[in-house]
């Protein structure tokens, strides 16, 4: 799972420091016409400051919502209601785990410490990506996370392959082929539910699908002529795709989905476009992408309290582990 | 399908939900940790080996459901079963805990597993032996996994130490169910289609001394009292964990997943 897109984020000052050197302009040309050239970094390349404080900001919020997004689903891993389905979710909600490994890992490799991370995360100064703000209510939300979050994810993930940082883009090759696999188990889930299952469980995914359907609209980020960073993250091979293209694609693909699972998404307004040849959809509500984003989503004190509680709960794990080590260390030195 | 089922009473039937519950069970507490534990390397480890053991707990209750005579298969086995149709021993279903009463029983549970794979390997029912030969593999790393930590534990800080014994005290009242014999033991062993529970005990604890000596723990002694999940009489815990877990088989009937 990912993520919302970085122009939620304040400005970094893009592309315009005072260079001091001939030579640190030297670099900077050599950069910039590799980014034209469509070449990828290395991590121990020369970089711009600002693309590497960028890059670390948005891999390793993306990293922070891969494991604030094991909360939700992780939530129902218990009460799961076959032993297929509870595999299923538990190699899932893994998978996520392994994602978020991957990318502090990513992330790492621009000087910073995973614990460093951790930290702004715990301490509110990092984002994650607010839909994972949002409650699993029903066993069907589970389903229309994997089919419909999962699905705005991989949209917004699959351009991230080319992304010009090269371990961010190997990063998102592995865990893109993971979220394709994860949203057609989603959309299996409650395919079975709706075509197989009795009037209550097809009630039940519909609500959950109400629920989901306009917070996923939102995971896209605010509209292109309200995003002023997209420019700068375009200039850097960071951004490959606008936020309302993206958007615009994740509807297509999501309204044929919803026809064959035979549920309605919330929107009077959702018609079909001759003109355009897309779906039309109606006004999203971005004060309360702003309200969610600002801290006052329906679970975002929640979802915190639980990430500060496992690591604080987990602090003498870590300590044991490290004395033991130094101890090791001691008796292989003696 | 959200009344209970019934269990017939046959030996062999209860030999084998014995161990597809241990599995069950345990796989259950392990998946708790879940985007909790102390670092991110064991939200998946712990999620790993609970998806190892519920994987054991299918292949076993699957094939339970063939020998019942029933056709029951395995959802209707773990979500329509009644609490004291239930066959685990109560070490597999007591709270999480801290990490260190989570460490040191799949030390204990992960290495009777092993043990116990290792010679259904050659039980005469031969879907049982194919059923171990793959467990067995799993339950090797899942040893090694709570091994390690036990060590790392035992002998890292105070504080990690003092968690440890504390975790082991408790634990260790329920090792003594984990090796006694009864009328089931007696049958699956007569038929060829297992060990008895105490075959086990040594070889256990030839391991288990290893394992806790490498992390400087002390074994407890042994107390008078006896737990008895296999036969069906659980702790108190048990209920809360099966209406946890059984609660969307019960509240949809008829549903489909």
């Amino acid at each position: 799972m990912y993520t919302q897109a970085m122009d939620t984020l304040r400005d970094e000052g893009g592309d315009k420091p005072a260079l001091r050197t001939a030579e640190e302009a030297q670099l900077q040309q050599r950069f910039d016409n590799r980014i034209d050239a469509g070449d990828f970094i290395e991590a121990k390349d020369w970089m711009p400051e600002n693309y590497r404080k960028t890059l670390l900001r948005q891999i390793s919020q993306h990293a922070h919502s891969e494991i604030v997004g094991m909360l939700p689903e992780g939530n129902w891993i218990t009460r799961a209601p076959t032993l297929k389905r509870k595999s299923i979710l538990l190699a899932k909600v893994q998978d996520e785990g392994g994602h978020g490994l991957y990318l502090y890992a990513a992330a790492e490799t621009l000087g910073t410490s995973r614990d460093q991370m951790l930290d702004a995360l715990h301490t509110g100064k990092a984002k994650y990506s607010s839909i994972f703000n949002y409650p699993t209510l029903t066993w069907a939300d589970v389903g229309a996370i994997g089919w419909l979050v999962d699905g705005a994810a991989i949209m917004n993930q699959v351009p991230i392959c080319r992304c010009s940082f090269a371990p961010y883009a190997r990063a998102m090759v592995r865990i893109c082929r993971e979220e394709s696999f994860h949203q057609r188990q989603g959309f299996d889930s409650l395919l079975v539910m709706v075509k197989q299952g009795t009037d209550a469980q097809r009630a039940m995914v519909q609500e959950a699908v109400n629920r989901w359907w306009w917070p996923c609209l939102m995971m896209f980020g605010p509209p292109d002529d309200q995003s002023p960073n997209s420019a700068q993250g375009m200039r850097w091979g960071i951004k490959r795709v606008s936020n309302d293209t993206l958007r615009q694609k994740f509807v297509d693909a999501a309204v044929q989905q919803a026809e064959v699972l035979g549920v309605t998404f919330p929107d009077p307004d959702l018609r079909w476009n001759e003109e355009s040849q897309h779906w039309d959809y109606g006004a999203i509500d971005w004060s309360e992408f702003w309200r969610v984003v600002g801290g006052d989503g329906p679970c975002n004190r929640e979802r915190l309290a639980a990430r500060v509680k496992a690591w604080e709960d987990g602090e003498w794990v870590r300590e044991a582990a490290l004395a033991h080590a130094r101890k090791s260390d001691l008796k292989e030195a003696a | 399908m959200s009344s209970s089922i019934k269990i017939p009473a046959t030996p062999e039937l209860h030999y084998l939900l014995r161990l597809s519950d241990t599995c069950l069970i345990l796989g259950q507490r392990l998946g708790e940790w879940c985007g909790h534990a102390p670092i991110l390397e064991e939200d998946i480890a712990l999620s790993n080996m609970a998806l190892d053991l519920i994987g054991q707990s299918r292949a076993l209750l699957t094939l339970a459901g063939q020998r019942s005579g029933e056709g029951y298969d395995e959802d209707q086995l773990a979500f329509l079963r009644d609490e004291i149709d239930y066959r685990n021993p109560t070490l597999a279903e007591l709270p999480r805990g801290d990490f260190a009463f989570t460490v040191l029983r799949n030390v204990i549970l992960s290495t009777w597993l092993k043990l116990m794979w290792e010679r259904l390997h050659d039980s005469s029912d031969a879907e049982l032996a194919a059923i171990a030969g793959k467990a067995l593999k799993e339950a090797r790393y899942h040893q090694q996994h709570a091994a390690d930590w036990a060590v790392r534990l035992g002998d890292g800080t105070d504080e990690s130490r003092r968690r440890c014994e504390a975790a082991l005290a408790t634990l260790w009242l329920y090792t003594p169910e984990l090796f006694e014999d009864d009328a089931v033991d007696a049958a699956a062993t007569a038929a060829g289609l297992g060990p008895a529970w105490s075959q086990l005990r040594e070889p256990w604890l030839a391991e288990i001394s290893e394992i806790l000596g490498e992390a400087t723990l002390a074994i407890p002694g042994e107390a008078a009292f006896r737990s008895s999940g296999k036969r069906g009489l659980h702790s108190e815990h048990m209920g809360y964990l099966l209406v946890e877990m059984q609660y969307l088989q019960r509240s949809y009937p008829g549903g489909a997943w």
